[in-house]
């Protein structure tokens, strides 16, 4: 039987992208936008591109915020995309401060445009490898089947800084910069970079999560 | 160490057909751009860049249902241009599965037009193109309207400009050398990519290997866009991403052994 996804759409990003990567590993892909229909999902996405405000604010009007929250607190399938992953962590500082999630704990900041005194371009666009440590790389049940040499495209100016190393799984770097490239919490799993724009290594990380 | 260089093949688009012409004039069909980007994906392009280039014309962009078609099997981000003037363009665009949009002449005449849409839809999907033609050393003036329409506009002060109303990304093309094969022009793209803190898209004149290394090293794209060379089977990515290992570009290595190829 065909495993379903759902994809929540809260208005602002652009959703056809992902939910099309899906239906190509032979995903039923579901677009949900109500509380009722977050609750009965079993594999749940939240994509995202735009500004974080934007995005919460979508997720506030459609009352989507608790069903999210309980879904990852019952452990179930969950995987954030770029904005989808930075709404996971408690607080943003893009434009103001503002409430995330809280899912994982941490927070998001803008990538700062000099490091080790030389410019540095925001924002951070491209190809760039996964830095997996050993032991994870051959537990995850998503990063298992990822090759430690080829890339993920990346395209955001905000980063993620986890409370709790531990919830970082993957890192990649950027002019000698660390950025988190991917968090996780059992089976709560985000990522900066954009699996469903990633080729191959990209659709193969969306058929591990599907077989979660 | 520096970023990965981006592979970008452009694919000029008039109506069905992926064309090709001269100083962004003189076109000639291609072919089916479908297949030339299924191609490029397979090859291991890092993104793939649409240009609806007769959309001025008509006053809208063409390219919905070839890129609705195309990302069907392209797993990579596609840049869509030409003929976007307004936010309700950027999001049937962008709903269409773009990743980004390119915008040039409404950009030029409405300069909101670039912060609207950085609000709206974020900066990293707002490219904002520029056709600049060389006056004389040091002096480029912007075009619009596929290089037919003087602006006035000084093309280092208008890259500026657009990254401060929030434009993440700059898609440079120097109309003198585009088609030309005779390389780009690297005084254009270095005068630009040293003022900006935004990645640079160099475009325009890529006849052979040797042209990306030189717009990589002395002129510091952040990105080759390139098209005939492509088109017309002169090389392939794989050739240029092997050319650019051996001369210590940094590229993203690529295999295509994937069951998702």
């Amino acid at each position: 039987m065909k495993k379903s996804i759902s994809i929540i759409d809260y208005g602002l990003c652009n959703i056809f992208n992902v939910a099309n990567a899906f239906r190509y590993i032979g995903c039923n892909v579901n677009i949900i936008d109500s509380p009722n229909e977050v609750d009965r999902a079993d594999h749940l996405v939240l994509p995202g591109v735009g500004a974080f405000k934007d995005g919460m604010d979508g997720l506030v009007k459609r009352n989507l915020t608790e069903s999210i929250v309980a879904h990852a607190q019952n452990n179930k399938p969950f995987i954030g995309i770029c904005l989808g992953m930075q709404m996971m962590l408690n607080t943003s500082f893009e434009f103001g401060k503002h409430e995330g999630l809280g899912i994982i704990s941490g927070q998001v900041k803008k990538i700062p445009n000099i490091n080790n005194n030389l410019p540095h371009k925001i924002p951070h666009i491209g190809w760039n490898k996964l830095d997996i440590p050993s032991d994870i790389k051959e537990s995850d049940n998503l990063l298992k089947n990822q090759d430690n040499y080829l890339s993920m495209y990346f395209i955001h100016s905000y980063h993620v800084l986890c409370a709790n190393q531990s919830n970082i799984i993957a890192q990649t770097t950027y002019n000698d910069m660390m950025i988190v490239a991917m968090i996780k919490k059992n089976n709560i799993y985000g990522c900066q970079f954009h699996p469903e724009k990633s080729g191959s290594c990209g659709l193969q990380l969306l058929e591990d999560f599907k077989n979660l | 160490m520096t970023s990965n260089i981006r592979l970008i093949p452009r694919l000029d688009i008039k109506g069905p057909n992926l064309i090709k012409g001269i100083h962004l004039e003189g076109l000639r069909v291609v072919g089916d751009p479908e297949i030339y980007a299924k191609k490029y994906y397979d090859d291991g392009a890092d993104e793939l860049l649409y240009m609806d280039i007769v959309a001025s014309l008509y006053g809208r962009n063409n390219l919905k249902e070839i890129i609705k078609k195309t990302v069907k099997n392209v797993f990579i981000p596609i840049t869509v241009g030409g003929g976007v003037r307004s936010i309700d363009d950027v999001r049937d665009l962008l709903r269409s599965g773009a990743e980004k949009v390119a915008i040039n002449t409404a950009a030029a005449n409405n300069p909101d037009l670039i912060r609207n849409v950085a609000r709206k839809f974020g900066s990293q999907c707002m490219v904002l193109s520029i056709e600049a033609k060389k006056i004389n050393d040091n002096y480029w003036e912007v075009y619009t309207e596929n290089g037919r329409q003087k602006t006035g506009m000084n093309v280092v002060d208008w890259a500026i400009k657009g990254c401060e109303l929030g434009a993440g990304e700059i898609l440079l093309t120097s109309v003198d050398q585009e088609g030309t094969k005779n390389g780009f022009d690297i005084e254009l793209v270095e005068s630009v990519s040293k003022n900006v803190p935004i990645p640079v898209i160099a475009s325009g004149g890529m006849g052979k290997h040797e042209d990306a290394l030189e717009v990589v090293t002395k002129a510091k794209a952040d990105a080759i866009s390139m098209a005939d060379i492509l088109h017309y089977d002169r090389t392939t990515i794989q050739e240029i991403r092997d050319f650019c290992h051996s001369h210590n570009i940094k590229v993203r290595r690529y295999e295509k052994k994937h069951k998702h190829n």
